[in-house]
């Protein structure tokens, strides 16, 4: 029977009827449910990695022992798993490896639009590229096939628009699948020696990946009325020309984007007067059709920058687009803001408040970067913020290094803030590190990690002790404070910025949107005792807001944490109840 | 062969409109239709603005709807319907909650909470279903069922009968919440 299935629910359908035993990840929207997904097959085995290098290693791991294997990650992740991707290549799998790489065009949920294509193309790799949730499935299987034809990983290229529309898919039932392990050094150490002697392995690898390409039934051409003009297309981009122009010019669906039929490309462009590529981001396919001698138009008639729909590619064939009717209002901005009760939001008041420079990194916290509480200076990638306070402070020196702190959240900590952290207790920049420990990895969801007593599945688990760790690493100075209390969190982070050593204050307090955490309830509000001063303003809190200047609860959303009670001198805040 | 039909459910990032679109899917699958519906999952779900695109006819391409394109707008907030107005096609309809969210800039005073947002809907040619969905679902047992409520007006829209609408609803809430749901997917229809 057909259901509807979420793209990254179609590809763990896949991992599932495919025989998949070992699933390794870290997660990253828009990749996170394939691997909640495939979670949920008790014949998977499925675990959240502390980061994406670490996921790919065990599952390359698992698929050396004789297990199909995956890891699914977002684009800037596969950044981070790039060490073992190259020299993957050159190993090759036992039994088959998928890597799913999510990338996210429109940077919905995200720090920078790479094309995770260049990828493929760096480390020959093979990469397919889905465009629906059928395909999704349909390619997670055959990836596995070609996995193990051409002793290769497999690079499965998502998208925001894949992973994230459900569209319809048939299921079938799964196939187990299970290999031996043999010792062979020769493929599987790579030391000089063995790594010079695989590299042309690699090379005839790719030559027959592109005679496969050329009958590969997911390079699919489709015939259109007018050849005056033929589309090169791929992943979703392949759906809004279907959309806007229907079968009016042939189309070569490109469903697989590395290594590209050479033949194939050149006899679709002998039978068109001109190719057109339609593709979001780079113009990859472009310019592999100029290198092959073929004058494609792409970049001239689209941008490399965002997400492109039915009506950019109507635009950019010279149809009019539908359009309707924009209201003559001042529609003020929805931007996401921390929830009511979230924990940052006192520690972030106070930084604040203290006028420190605030690098800071990857998750919920990087939401302190908008009004009011406008706190961060920097956010770049995970980890980021601890590396780069080490810089700052022994560029600037001890002035700067008593007004400047990092923020990083326990899992993102956990991901690639330990390493920076060793790098301030041996190289000596006594700086001041805040772990945000709301002991869950927020942003993507509620995924377990490292520290928080519980892995994928729901069991419990080893927890890190992050005071132990930190001590361990060499910090001389390590505290706790509930950020809640915003004389509590004052007092530290001036004393810690004060001592003459590193230091790490850890900032503990619940995800208020957990389901386990209670809260006390919604404030009382006396509006008659409100000055209008705007003190309870400055923290951004989406349950308060000034009705003819005088203030008011939404009380669905207050929790009770009592952050805003603190800052209201005149009693209108959090009488008794 | 039957026109690809749009609807889009808009909102702010938590007042659970996922619910309306898995059950809109249901119901569109079983009457045979290819459907996509293309949801926003990570960081704007944080209180942002929200949007669920979902599309059925003999076959559906794009997973998104564009500007123009939608038979019917369902918002579950009256400033974001007010936002996506130009995605509505000539003649659609914009099923309304009544309901007002303060953004954090009109929290923050940055802007202000434009009035005569029903109006000037009208004035501008839109054919609005204003609703108080919120009062209608705590009528029928539960604020959460504000989505039903909202599911209900946007059956006057189609031609599936009670039954089918009935049964979708049956095939995505819990046990113990189905009665309240039907409650108030007829309140909304009915009122």
């Amino acid at each position: 029977m057909k259901q509807l299935l979420l793209g990254n629910a179609a590809v763990a359908r896949g991992l599932y009827e495919a025989g998949c035993r070992f699933v390794s990840s870290y997660p990253g929207t828009p990749s996170t449910e394939i691997t909640e997904e495939a979670a949920k097959f008790n014949e998977i085995y499925a675990e959240w990695a502390p980061n994406e290098k670490v996921a790919m290693e065990s599952a390359f791991g698992a698929c050396l022992a004789g297990q199909r294997s995956f890891c699914g990650m977002k684009h800037v992740g596969l950044n981070v798993a790039a060490d073992p991707l190259f020299t993957l290549s050159y190993t090759g799998v036992n039994a088959g490896l998928i890597i799913a790489v999510a990338d996210d065009a429109g940077m919905h949920s995200s720090q920078n639009e790479q094309d995770s294509r260049h990828y493929a193309r760096a480390s020959k790799i093979p990469m397919l590229s889905p465009s629906d949730s059928a395909e999704a499935l349909a390619m997670t299987k055959a990836a596995y096939e070609i996995s193990e034809e051409f002793d290769t990983p497999v690079l499965l290229k998502m998208c925001t628009r894949v992973s994230h529309s459900q569209s319809l898919v048939e299921t079938s039932p799964r196939q187990e699948f299970e290999k031996s392990y043999q010792k062979d050094g020769a493929k599987y150490i790579m030391m000089p020696g063995n790594a010079k002697k695989r590299h042309p392995v690699v090379e005839e690898r790719t030559a027959k990946l592109k005679e496969f390409a050329e009958i590969c039934p997911w390079n699919r051409l489709e015939a259109g009325k007018d050849s005056s003009l033929g589309i090169v297309t791929d992943s979703t981009c392949y759906q809004y020309v279907k959309e806007a122009l229907g079968d009016t010019y042939p189309v070569l669906k490109i469903g697989m984007v590395w290594p590209l039929p050479d033949k194939k490309l050149r006899d679709f462009a002998a039978t068109v007067k001109k190719v057109v590529v339609v593709e979001e981001l780079d113009g990859f396919l472009e310019q592999y059709l100029h290198d092959l001698g073929i004058p494609a138009e792409g970049k001239s008639r689209f941008s490399p920058i965002g997400e492109f729909s039915q009506n950019t590619v109507a635009a950019a064939f010279g149809k009019e687009a539908p359009s309707g009717v924009k209201l003559d209002a001042d529609i003020p901005p929805r931007p996401p803001v921390m929830c009511a009760g979230c924990p940052h939001r006192g520690l972030y008041y106070v930084l604040k408040k203290l006028k420190l420079t605030v690098l800071g990194d990857i998750g919920c916290y990087t939401l302190g970067a908008v009004p009011p509480l406008a706190t961060l200076d920097t956010t770049i990638c995970m980890g980021a913020s601890v590396s780069g306070i080490h810089g700052f402070v022994k560029a600037l020196g001890e002035g700067a290094r008593k007004n400047t702190v990092a923020v990083i959240g326990d899992s993102t900590f956990m991901h690639s803030g330990m390493t920076g952290l060793v790098n301030i207790a041996y190289n000596d920049s006594k700086a001041t590190v805040i772990i945000l420990d709301n002991s869950i990895t927020g942003m993507t969801g509620h995924q377990q990690n490292p520290t928080t007593g519980m892995n994928l599945k729901g069991d419990p688990a080893a927890a890190v002790d992050l005071e132990k760790l930190c001590r361990a690493i060499g910090i001389p100075s390590v505290r706790v404070v509930d950020p809640y209390d915003l004389t509590q969190v004052e007092t530290a982070v001036k004393e810690e910025l004060e001592k003459p050593c590193a230091s790490v204050i850890i900032s503990r307090r619940p995800c208020a949107l957990l389901k386990y955490v209670k809260h006390p309830g919604p404030i009382l509000v006396d509006s008659e005792k409100c000055r209008s001063c705007g003190a309870c303003m400055k923290i951004g809190c989406p349950a308060l807001s000034l009705r003819d200047k005088k203030i008011t609860l939404d009380a669905t959303l207050c929790t009770g944490c009592g952050v805003c009670t603190q800052l209201c001198k005149f009693g209108a805040l959090g009488g008794d109840k | 062969m039957m026109k690809t039909k749009n609807i889009m459910i808009v909102g702010v990032g938590g007042q659970g409109s996922l619910l309306a679109s898995k059950l809109l899917g249901k119901l569109l699958i079983t009457k045979g239709y290819d459907v996509k519906v293309s949801e926003v999952h990570g960081m704007s779900q944080r209180g942002g603005s929200v949007v669920t695109y979902v599309r059925f006819g003999d076959k559906v391409y794009s997973p998104v709807i564009d500007k123009g394109e939608a038979d019917a707008i369902i918002s579950f907030e009256l400033l974001e319907a007010a936002r996506w107005t130009e995605f509505l096609k000539p003649g659609g309809r914009i099923i309304c909650n009544t309901q007002k969210i303060n953004p954090m800039p009109v929290i923050t005073g940055a802007a202000e909470y434009p009035r005569g947002l029903e109006e000037k809907m009208r004035a501008a040619g839109i054919d609005l279903d204003a609703v108080d969905a919120l009062s209608l679902a705590e009528q029928a047992g539960s604020a959460k069922a504000t989505n039903l409520v909202l599911m209900g007006r946007l059956a006057r829209l189609f031609d599936f009968t009670d039954a089918e609408w009935e049964k979708a609803i049956e095939d995505s809430v819990p046990p113990k919440f189905i009665d309240l749901n039907k409650k108030a997917f007829h309140l909304g229809k009915e009122a």
